[in-house]
């Protein structure tokens, strides 16, 4: 008989509502046709939102969870998927499926501990469902430190809700950084790496990063001299995608499947993937 | 166990056409092909078909579903339908094999109901391998040419071809052909079991092994200095993927009717440089990391996530096809050091 | 038969590299049986005396595979040319395609390829194949010994040889041959000759068997572009699959275009299609018609100069005679 699911055939989602995070960065809030979320996710999981005639691409959902209303998706500008998404108005469906790949282990390792989220650019959108998660059940974390930089301030996403909601929680430490002076800052500035090893956190943290790879490589190397260990940081990767269920073959790093084994890994779990990435 | 004469065989493939599409090796300007039996069509001599027979599961392109897009609305229209009975005839033990490794990929969780639909719906009649060749290698991963899996597994001898059935739906077949079948005891294909295994003996590649490949070996051959040997003329093409039976990497496109979007799948090759391309950047840049990675894939990565399981089934046909004459068997021979040579 | 034998070009090459003429040899490499011959890179004697033969199976096409060598570290490539292979090195050169200061060129005469496919129809289970007097004999599994006429077995491209003459070398071993008087084009006649709905029929049966691997573009030397409109998910026509019949042919034809002019008839495409489709008889059409439009040009005949299509005189055909006297181009 023929299966009534499959998996690759997505439901329709339309977008309710667009916020312009920066110059090149936009989030979408999508809800289904009758106005639900399209399917219940955990902290840094992915959808695959596609425009028939365009093309499907993968993208980390950045919404909480315990958001009951909807989704969202903060996403910037880099090919031609995203650049139809961003030429997008209020009212247009889209196609979404999922959720796909592991998530962050935030009812198990994270629980009891303290949290130090480390973001560069649009590294900025898988945490924000982490970080809201961490929020929503403040007690079952420790502190929570966040450290975020970008290009410049016009580059920070999220900035209102960081600057509204973020820093004015209790527990909850924000640390911003741009990559140049601007007049109208006065905040830090400097790159991201240095910036942790300026803070110096206490080893006793879980460390979660995302960014560009270059950033990723050298916070990991930062955080490692200030003594953490690889199986206290986390991270999550991306690479090109079809399926997002492992069998199209093409996120492979060695044996595992960033769709399915990943996007979400423990920095020594990496280092026992060649280095394909 | 059930036999017909060889002249007969025309009028076991008429009968089993009245009920069921029977598809079966037959010659064409491409070599041997698995084409849809008519009256006349004449079965094959060739040791194997060309293409492999993963086709009748994951065919070379397929349609995934159709959009009707009107302003901003989408509606999303499935076009799946159930897959009619058929049977295929003449599936050689690397074929059979093949499925198990395709399986363990469409159909675990969350399955690929485009594949179920069709793996569900085929009967196998396998035959074993009377005249394997020199490019045979499917003892290196303990296929078993004189006994093939399937449903129905066949053997031919010099006058005969003997049916045994060996799961409920090759038994329910097997039982619609009894008019025109005897039956028969086991004493001849034994006997010719014996031939077989004689002759895979004396293959040129009957000591070729892949032990030192398997689960785990990542980081003992991922960085082997012969890869670049290996890969330097490799063309980047994709017959080896092609006519390969377990390659199963695809790709999904959209294409626009005019009327509405076809969102369609097709098969896709780690060889080509585009594979893993995106708009952030490409992490397989040269060709021998592509290269590198199919090779990986077949005889360390998917035994890694399969039990140990290769991906590869020895039937021959890169080393047939590809344009440079690389494949599995120098790779194999180069990287695997000495007991290989 | 082949006039020359292995040794001969391995002492050259051992020659070559030790008097510091060239430092790596482009050659062909041994493979698992006598006929799966293989590429290959040779950077000194030993290599060449494990692994480097000539023969029969020799009919890898290496011009192309000089742009990448050429462009790779100091000194000279030492590359063997066929007569045909002569032709492609020639037509990139012409095209600058690689630098002809790093590459040593030795022309050797070829007395024609065998085709493994045909062999393969009348034998099974080949465990070796020689040659001596204008017989093959075949080692078989099953059938002992089978002796072929070995005129018989060859490639069509051979059977068809153009020219027995090197065009381009540094050094010849052997006399040089000549240009033949081929019947290359009698197929062309044949298919121009059919009705037009015969002739979309022919093609129609021929191209739908395509698979699309890209193996006729990968190892064509007139295709060397860097990136090809095909591969290029931005030009329209990106497609790993065709999505109807039409594109299928689609594919074959505009790539017939692109090399028309400067395609040599090295017939590589049709050597190594696994689907056995005549590509070959594509691009001999738009040699046909060039050499009646024009008079006779062969592609990669020098190392320099405009081809006719791409060079403009008052002389030439107008677009509604070439139609005209086209022959069957309808």
């Amino acid at each position: 008989m023929l299966d009534t699911k499959e998996a690759l055939i997505p439901v329709v989602g339309v977008v309710t509502d667009i916020r312009i995070d920066t110059p090149d960065v936009k989030t979408f809030r999508v809800v289904t046709k009758d106005g639900k979320k399209a399917f219940e996710h955990k902290p840094g999981q992915c959808a695959m939102l596609s425009i028939p005639g365009v093309g499907e691409a993968m993208f980390s959902i950045t919404s909480s969870p315990t958001n009951t209303e909807f989704m969202e998706f903060s996403i910037k500008k880099c090919g031609c998927v995203t650049e139809w998404l961003h030429s997008m108005e209020v009212g247009q469906q889209i196609t979404i499926r999922g959720p796909y790949g592991k998530p962050f282990p935030v009812d198990t390792e994270f629980v009891g501990h303290d949290m130090l989220f480390i973001a560069g650019g649009i590294g900025l959108a898988p945490l924000r469902s982490v970080i809201n998660y961490c929020r929503h059940y403040r007690d079952r974390y420790g502190k929570i430190d966040i450290v975020y930089g970008s290009r410049s301030m016009q580059d920070l996403v999220d900035y209102k809700e960081i600057i509204d909601e973020w820093s004015k929680d209790s527990g909850v430490n924000v640390h911003l950084t741009i990559d140049r002076e601007q007049p109208e800052w006065n905040g830090h500035v400097g790159f991201v790496p240095n910036y942790v090893k300026e803070l110096g956190f206490s080893t006793d943290k879980t460390a979660i990063l995302c960014g560009p790879p270059i950033m990723i490589k050298f916070t990991l190397a930062g955080l490692q001299e200030l003594g953490f260990d690889k199986t206290q940081v986390y991270t999550t990767m991306e690479l090109r995608m079809k399926c997002g269920i492992g069998k199209c073959g093409r996120c492979n790093i060695g044996s595992k499947y960033v769709c399915k084994d990943g996007p979400v890994f423990r920095c020594d779990e990496i280092d026992e993937l060649p280095d394909e990435y | 166990m059930r036999k017909i004469l060889l002249k007969s065989i025309d009028s076991l493939f008429e009968k089993i056409a009245e009920n069921e599409t029977l598809y079966m090796p037959q010659d064409t300007k491409s070599g041997a092909k698995f084409e849809k039996w008519q009256m006349g069509a004449k079965l094959s001599d060739a040791l194997n078909t060309v293409r492999s027979a993963k086709d009748f599961f994951f065919p070379q392109t397929e349609n995934l579903m159709d959009f009707k897009v009107e302003g901003k609305n989408i509606e999303v229209i499935d076009t799946r339908s159930e897959t009619e009975d058929f049977v295929v005839f003449g599936v050689r033990a690397c074929d059979v094999k093949s499925f198990d490794i395709l399986d363990r990929v469409f159909l675990s969780e969350p399955v690929d109901t485009y594949y179920k639909n069709r793996r569900e719906h085929a009967v196998i009649m396998s035959v074993a391998c009377t005249k394997p060749v020199e490019t045979c290698f499917c003892q290196t991963f303990d296929i078993d040419a004189a006994n093939p899996e399937g449903d129905i597994v066949c053997y031919k001898t010099d006058d005969m071809l003997y049916m045994d059935a060996k799961t409920e739906k090759g038994e329910k077949l097997l039982s619609t052909l009894n008019d025109i079948t005897e039956s028969a005891d086991e004493t001849a294909v034994n006997e010719q079991k014996k031939v077989i295994k004689e002759r895979l003996s004396k293959l040129p590649l009957a000591n070729l092994t892949a032990d030192k490949f398997g689960s785990g070996k990542t980081s003992e051959f991922f960085d082997a200095s012969e890869w670049g040997e290996l890969s330097q003329v490799c063309l980047g093409c994709g017959t080896c993927t092609f006519v390969c039976p377990t390659c199963q990497c695809y790709d999904i496109k959209d294409f626009s009717t005019g009327h509405g979007v076809k969102r369609f799948r097709c098969w896709d090759s780690c060889m080509y440089s585009d594979f893993t391309k995106m708009s952030a950047g490409q992490p397989r840049l040269t060709q021998l990391e592509r290269f590198r990675q199919r090779f990986m894939h077949k005889l360390v990565y998917y035994p890694t996530n399969n039990d140990g399981l290769f991906s590869c089934v020895g039937c021959g046909r890169c080393l047939s096809k590809c344009p440079i004459q690389m494949n599995i068997v120098k790779v194999m021979k180069k990287l695997g050091g000495k007991e290989n040579a | 038969m082949q006039e020359i034998n292995r040794e001969i070009l391995i002492s050259k090459a051992v020659e070559l590299m030790e008097n510091g003429t060239a430092n790596r040899v482009l050659g062909w490499g041994k493979g698992e049986f006598d006929y799966d011959i293989t590429p290959a890179v040779f950077n000194d004697a030993n290599a060449l005396k494990d692994n480097f033969v000539w023969g029969d199976f020799c009919g890898a096409n290496f011009s192309k595979y000089l742009i990448k060598e050429t462009a790779k570290g100091e000194g000279k490539v030492l590359v063997f040319l066929k007569p045909c292979d002569s032709y492609s090195f020639n037509q990139l050169l012409c095209e600058h395609r690689f630098d002809r200061e790093k590459v040593y060129a030795v022309g050797i005469p070829c007395g024609g390829m065998l085709d493994i496919n045909k062999i393969k129809e009348k034998c099974d289970g080949i465990l070796s194949i020689d040659e001596e007097n204008g017989k093959i004999s075949v080692n078989t599994l099953y059938d002992g010994k089978i002796e072929l006429d070995r005129n018989e077995y060859l490639s069509e491209r051979c059977i068809n040889c153009k020219s027995k003459k090197c065009v381009a070398y540094d050094e010849l071993i052997g006399e040089n041959g000549d240009v033949l008087d081929s019947k290359r084009f009698d197929e062309v006649e044949k298919i121009e000759k059919m009705t037009p709905d015969e002739r979309f029929a022919f093609w129609q049966n021929e191209l739908s068997r395509c698979i699309r691997c890209n193996a006729c573009r990968d190892v064509c030397p007139a295709c060397t572009c860097e990136k090809c409109v095909f591969d290029n998910p931005n030009s329209g026509v990106e497609n790993k699959a065709a999505s109807n019949e039409f594109e299928e042919k689609m594919f074959h034809i505009i790539r017939a275009f692109h090399v028309a002019g400067r395609c040599t008839d090295c017939g590589e495409c049709s050597r190594v299609c696994p689907q056995h489709i005549p590509l070959h008889l594509l691009n001999r059409k738009f040699i046909k018609d060039i050499n009646s439009f024009y008079g006779d040009y062969q592609a990669g005949e020098t190392d320099c100069g405009r081809a006719p299509i791409v060079d403009y005189t008052t002389e030439d055909i107008e677009p509604n005679e070439a139609v005209e006297r086209g022959d069957g181009n309808a």
